[in-house]
């Protein structure tokens, strides 16, 4: 391969990243409504004491623990609460203010109100796809 | 003189001897969690993972400064000991943050962002002493192209991966998960570069020939591996509730590693002959076992990367098959072969009984994985309870603890014989040779 032509491949990959890093940032990502000030320091603090170590959120995250995502509408916000308040065998007890927990809640209900998941009414198409539209 | 190479595979051993460690203990404690409650598993599984990178990142960079210190083209050495210096130290605060229960709260690195700015700053130091070093080379082979975008990478992949710190990104849950796994995604992708370049490296050492690293094929591959780390990042996400255009291009994208497949395929019979060859040395052995991990990966990655597919193995243990299968079965597999190689321990028959047992262990960790993921998939689609399918599988995260702890002291095992043959010839190997 002549040195030219690796070049050529090269930058056009690297301004083909550029362009769609660029694409990703701005469009295709946006949710519905808006986060709060306060479900965002929910997630704060969800972040700073590592719930996704064994916690999931649309899939992601650790495995020791259930998926989160739902949790608010499936389970409801008093179950949840009492989770977070207290711990389990499992689950570490972090000792939360008050104020700190219904930040936590405020950021599960947001997580809660963007999808459904797993979302059983999802369709698999004949080419290995996903057909969300229903 | 001192080898910078070479402190950096002592930081990298040393990373995952403890990285090892830590994975123990949490793969126990994920079934008896009361199990050494002074580091609890919240804990244990960020020291595990964020050690685990620090060892493959380690002794990737260790490979490219020997290879400026050996081929004696590097300049400005004091930057690359001051970038091996931050890298330490940051190292350390980051343990402690993890100890003192400060997280950053996101996969693979949860340290306090503040922590990623020395690594950046350490990184540009890298950065100039490997460009400078290596822009007088005539003709790069592909390792050089590697490395050299592995570095370029790294640094633009890292900063994305902190952009979450501006509110614009943070504000939407979406896009905030969208960019960290884009970013993760090229930022795993620029570790590979380091690694796969080192390998082909080493086997230019070991046949002696340097017919690939400058032949079109070896070309082809690393453009094919870099579309992957540029647009492939996606599968992880498929999940999240983003427009499906993102899933859609790395769902195609990802289909353009099936030519890879093709070409393990194509060239077994090759690969055979050259390891019959020189099977006695213990270096090639780790390569065959990593050319045959690839092989295993590339083809649970591809079927995982089918939405269809993903959409029931997502969010369970396949995930971290796929992650381990490739960290440990590919990443330090060239890693260790790497290390075999420039310290010249290919016959110790103690490597090999090591080299059986870590791919033994690992074979048997990798299916169990695979199969407590499938099933914890398909068991949660069919509506069972998360705590009822969690016991069910009880017996799987026995085999899953057991084969993690025999991996584990096999690698120890391993470790062990390279720490003593290191310090038989300390302090000696450090130094550079001048003439
Ligand atoms: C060490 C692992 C661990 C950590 C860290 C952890 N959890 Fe949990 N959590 C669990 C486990 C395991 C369960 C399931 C109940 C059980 O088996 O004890 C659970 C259950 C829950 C539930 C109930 C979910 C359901 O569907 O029943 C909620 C809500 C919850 N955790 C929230 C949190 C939040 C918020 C944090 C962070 C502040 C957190 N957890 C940190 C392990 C953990």
């Amino acid at each position: 391969m002549k040195l030219q032509h690796k070049r050529l491949i090269f930058f056009s990959l690297v301004f083909a990243y550029i362009s769609y890093s660029v694409f990703v940032y701005t469009k295709g990502t946006e949710t519905k409504s808006g986060m709060s000030p306060e479900a965002h320091s929910g997630k704060n603090i969800f972040q700073e004491k590592n719930c996704i170590a064994c916690h999931q959120i649309y899939g992601l995250g650790g495995y020791m623990g259930p998926d989160l995502t739902n949790v608010i509408s499936v389970k409801g916000e008093i179950y949840t609460r009492s989770f977070i308040e207290n711990g389990t065998a499992k689950m570490p007890d972090f000792n939360l203010q008050d104020e700190e927990i219904n930040s936590l809640i405020a950021y599960l209900t947001f997580i809660d109100s963007t999808t459904v998941y797993p979302d059983s009414t999802i369709r698999l198409t004949w080419y290995g796809n996903m057909d969300k539209k229903k | 003189m001192i080898r910078i190479g070479r402190l950096f595979i002592i930081t990298g051993i040393t990373s995952l001897t403890l990285a090892l460690l830590f994975g123990a203990l949490a793969s126990i404690q994920f079934i008896y969690p009361d199990f050494f409650p002074e580091i609890a598993f919240y804990k244990a599984r960020p020291l595990h993972t964020s050690l685990a990178v620090a060892w493959i990142f380690s002794c990737g960079i260790g490979a490219v400064y020997n290879y400026l210190e050996c081929t004696k083209i590097i300049r400005l050495r004091i930057l690359g000991l001051l970038h091996w210096l931050i890298f330490n130290v940051t190292g350390i605060l980051i343990i402690i943050s993890y100890f003192q229960g400060t997280f950053g709260g996101r996969e693979y690195w949860e340290f306090p962002p503040v922590l990623s700015l020395p690594i950046l700053f350490s990184w540009i130091l890298f950065g100039i002493v490997f460009f400078l070093s290596v822009y007088k080379v005539k003709s790069w082979p592909v390792y050089l192209w590697m490395w050299g975008t592995g570095i370029v990478i790294f640094f633009v992949t890292f900063m994305e991966a902190n952009l979450w710190i501006f509110d614009y990104f943070s504000s939407s849950v979406v896009r905030e998960l969208t960019v960290q796994w884009k970013s993760y995604g090229s930022l795993v992708g620029s570790w590979n570069m380091l690694i796969y370049g080192s390998g082909i490296y080493v086997m230019e050492k070991i046949s002696g020939e340097n017919f690939y690293a400058h032949s079109k094929i070896g070309f082809v591959l690393f453009f094919v591996g870099l579309t992957n780390l540029f647009f492939n990042w996606a599968h992880h996400i498929y999940a999240v509730p983003s427009s499906e255009w993102i899933g859609n291009t790395a769902y195609f994208i990802s289909m353009t590693e099936l030519f890879i497949i093709g070409r393990i395929i194509w060239k077994w019979k090759s690969t055979l002959d050259s390891a019959k060859k020189h099977a006695n040395k213990n270096a090639y052995l780790f390569i065959l076992a990593s050319d045959i991990w690839v092989f295993l990966n590339l083809a649970l990655a591809i079927l995982i990367s089918i939405p269809a597919v993903n959409f029931y193995t997502h969010g369970t243990h396949v995930t971290v098959a796929h992650a381990m299968g490739s960290t440990i079965g590919i990443n330090s597999m060239i890693i260790i072969s790497f290390i075999i190689h420039h310290f010249g321990w290919n016959n110790s028959g103690w490597v090999k009984i090591c080299y059986w047992v870590i791919n033994l262990s690992l074979g048997v960790f990798w299916i169990t994985l695979i199969t407590s993921g499938i099933l914890k998939g398909l068991a949660l689609h069919n509506g069972e309870a998360f705590g009822a399918v969690m016991s069910e599988l009880n017996n799987w995260f026995h085999v899953f603890m057991i084969s993690g702890v025999t991996l584990a002291l096999g690698f120890l095992a391993l470790l062990f014989h390279f720490f003593f043959e290191f310090l038989l010839d300390f302090p000696e190997n450090l130094k550079q040779k001048t003439e």
